[in-house]
């Protein structure tokens, strides 16, 4: 709260708003896509996001019952009429109507349009038609109707139903947490020994092996795949969870490593002399002092690495299958921009549905992965 | 579901087996070298100097396979074939460099280092001056955290959404568009103009990262000490002075921190490049350059050179990261 002394009310008022604006820009893409995933997809593919909660104008092609159906037209004096209603079960509101594909817009709602031969077509307000005609009606199939509807806004969670269950994302969403709860929790404990050696321990080449760890942390990825698929595939694991999880640990450990260690030497020299001095080993000091008393940043590395396999595209893709039973909702997702690029619907659902646990675990444990920043960068 | 029970089975026979490692190891060296008897005090040093390595063994057999091994394996791979068998001398840098899609890769990759770190600082250092001063700062500092939460290629359907182009004269449905036309300008395909797209997918990831950048830079505004502001408020200095002439100069230490990681972030990331236009229209990336050379070329040669100029890019960070660092451990 710095530099609030004198502070004058037009600058808070700029302040203020300039955060608004940020804030607004930073969060209005994910807020579009989450309406958008909830969206009717007709709906979606003709009006902006931002116009969902107002009617829509929607183009329709119907046609009317077919003349050869039984009991479609009916004989009323001396005219042959068809009735029906354009909407089915759904509702809209007729604005204009035409009958030929060139003027599909030439008449207002409740007027009666001359077709040939004398035949005539109304279509009311609420979306039912009448034909007639004076000869009886032939054919196999019914005039076609064209109207402009205002639709009213519709919601709809079928787009989750569908990205879920037909286009294999649940699978996906399965497949992920395979991935990640083991190659989260596994470089935890490999990496808090590790850290407590370079952190408390006298040996020599300590400074040098703390150098390469802070090196290691900046080293690609892409340097390691090729070496590494070549190596799996000589081994037997390649495309295996179990070379997955294995791949992941090595990527995680020298941030695993460098934080736990920035962490643990900070803690108090006092305690661990005092037990020291009544005879504890350093296997039981770890176990019983260390590894309790380094929870947040035990905790701030877990999100870490939760976030960052979650998230990841790149290992999966070289690691894991294209299958069902291996392909993450990354890869998915990837794969559904190439093959249902113009389905918003389908795209905006599914990405959701990736980014839902995250952001979950985001807001829930905001407060651990801000000390691991600040704790893996600021010096 | 039996993948995901086997998955915690795996976790936890993992984690048991490190547990198993490390007590057994130290169990045996207690029995080996016991702390009493005639040669105790011989015993416990000897015990002492084998004991980091004991800690340390599983993480560095570890790290030496996923990291160091690959990095001079990949040094070899460069010269030899695309299958990796045979030598081929420098053929694959002559390759590389005669290959006018690495030059643009290069090229971009070049914008990208200048333009992403300088917008997510200069977005993060804005953000968190502003948000210190307001009531509702915390609030605002969480939302514009959040998409560090979204995966690459999540944010790149996000913004794919933001850019969405439909013909003239349909109704558009992607912000950008939206807003164009109403300002009575025509709609564009955002990601497929030349040179410029680079831009449309630079707002990505400068998107995610201002958060990362915002958190690190508000927590240095903070241990700022009030003594020297204070003095300045006395003198009359205006809240930018104070700000670009007290503040900004105590915190370039900082500011180096976060516009290193990023750059080191931006060489890495293709993940958004793949989604968005996957190199096509002049937006090609090294990292995208090199995963399309392993997976769609299968010329693993070419693909380590690829990485290795990665890897050359990220190296003088490395060699200041490791120094900056060494001055900590002493």
């Amino acid at each position: 709260m710095s530099g609030m002394a004198g502070q004058r009310p037009a600058l808070s008022w700029a302040v203020n708003l300039s955060v608004l604006a940020l804030v607004l820009l930073w969060t209005i893409p994910t807020f579009g896509l989450l309406v958008s995933s909830f969206r009717d997809a007709d709906q979606l593919s003709v009006s902006g996001w931002w116009t969902s909660l107002t009617t829509t104008d929607r183009n329709i092609v119907e046609r009317a019952a077919a003349p050869t159906d039984d009991g479609a037209q009916t004989q009323v004096g001396e005219v042959w009429v068809i009735e029906g209603n354009i909407f089915g079960e759904d509702v809209g509101i007729v604005s204009r109507f035409g009958w030929r594909a060139q003027e599909p817009e030439a008449f207002a709602a409740g007027e009666t349009a001359e077709m040939r031969d004398g035949q005539t077509m109304t279509v009311e307000a609420d979306g039912s038609y009448r034909l007639e005609s004076p000869e009886e009606w032939e054919g196999r199939r019914g005039q076609r109707i064209f109207v402009t509807s205002a639709e009213p806004p519709k919601f709809t969670t079928d787009n989750y139903n569908q990205v879920m269950f037909s286009e294999g994302l649940g699978k996906s969403f399965l497949n992920t947490l395979t991935v990640t709860i083991p190659a989260t929790i596994i470089p935890i404990l490999i990496a808090a020994y590790a850290a407590y050696a370079l952190a408390w321990m006298q040996f020599p080449g300590r400074a040098l092996l703390l150098a390469i760890v802070v090196g290691l942390l900046v080293v690609p990825l892409q340097m390691s795949l090729i070496p590494l698929l070549k190596l799996y595939n000589g081994v037997g694991i390649g495309k295996s969870y179990f070379g997955i999880w294995l791949a992941h640990t090595g990527f995680g450990l020298p941030l695993a490593v460098y934080l736990l260690r920035n962490y643990m030497v900070g803690l108090p020299r006092e305690i661990m002399e005092s037990a020291k001095v009544d005879g504890a080993s350093d296997f039981d000091i770890f176990r019983k002092i260390i590894l309790p008393l380094s929870f947040p940043a035990l905790a701030s590395f877990a999100i870490f690495q939760f976030l960052w396999v979650w998230n990841d595209l790149l290992v999966a893709t070289v690691f894991l299958g294209n299958n069902e039973d291996q392909l993450v909702m990354t890869g998915r997702l990837r794969e559904l921009l190439g093959s249902r690029g113009a389905n918003w619907e389908i795209l905006t659902a599914s990405a959701f549905v990736t980014i839902v646990v995250p952001l979950i675990v985001f807001f829930s444990l905001q407060r651990y992965l801000v000390r691991g920043l600040l704790a893996g960068s600021v010096k | 579901m039996s993948q995901l029970l086997i998955a915690i089975g795996t976790m936890i026979v993992g984690v048991g087996a490190c547990l198993l490692y490390f007590w057994g190891t130290n169990k045996a060296l207690d029995t080996i070298y016991p702390a009493r008897g005639e040669n105790a005090g011989a015993n416990i040093l000897r015990a002492n100097s084998i004991r980091p390595w004991l800690f340390l063994g599983p993480a560095i057999v570890i790290l030496t396979i996923y990291l160091v091994y690959p990095v001079f394996n990949s040094l070899l791979l460069s010269f030899k074939d695309p299958a990796g068998v045979e030598y081929e001398g420098l053929a694959n840098y002559k390759q590389l460099l005669a290959d006018a899609k690495f030059r643009e890769s290069m090229r971009n990759n070049i914008l990208w280092l200048v333009v992403v770190p300088a917008g997510a600082t200069f977005f993060g250092l804005l953000a968190a001056a502003l948000t210190d001063r307001i009531r509702w700062g915390n609030i605002a500092k969480s939302l514009i955290f959040m998409p560090m939460a979204i995966s690459f290629i999540g944010a790149s359907v996000i913004w794919k959404f933001v850019y969405d182009y439909k013909g003239e004269g349909s109704q558009q449905i992607g912000l950008l568009n939206a807003m164009t036309t109403s300002l009575g300008f025509e709609p564009q395909a955002w990601i497929t103009l030349p040179f410029w797209n680079n831009f449309f997918l630079m707002v990505i990831l400068i998107w995610i990262q201002t958060g990362f950048a915002m958190v690190i830079l508000s927590a240095a505004l903070r241990g700022i000490s009030e003594e020297t502001i204070e003095a300045a408020v006395l003198d009359g200095a205006s809240p930018l002075q104070i700000f670009f002439k007290i503040k900004v100069p105590q915190i370039w230490g900082t500011i180096a921190v976060v516009w290193t990681t990023i750059t080191i972030l931006v060489l890495k990331v293709f993940d958004i490049v793949l989604a968005m236009t996957n190199g096509q229209w002049g937006s090609q990336v090294l990292a995208n350059y090199m995963f399309d050379k392993m997976f769609r070329a299968s010329d693993f040669g070419l693909a380590a050179t690829s990485a290795l100029v990665i890897m050359a890019m990220v190296i003088p960070i490395m060699v200041w990261n490791i120094m900056e660092a060494r001055k900590d451990f002493k």
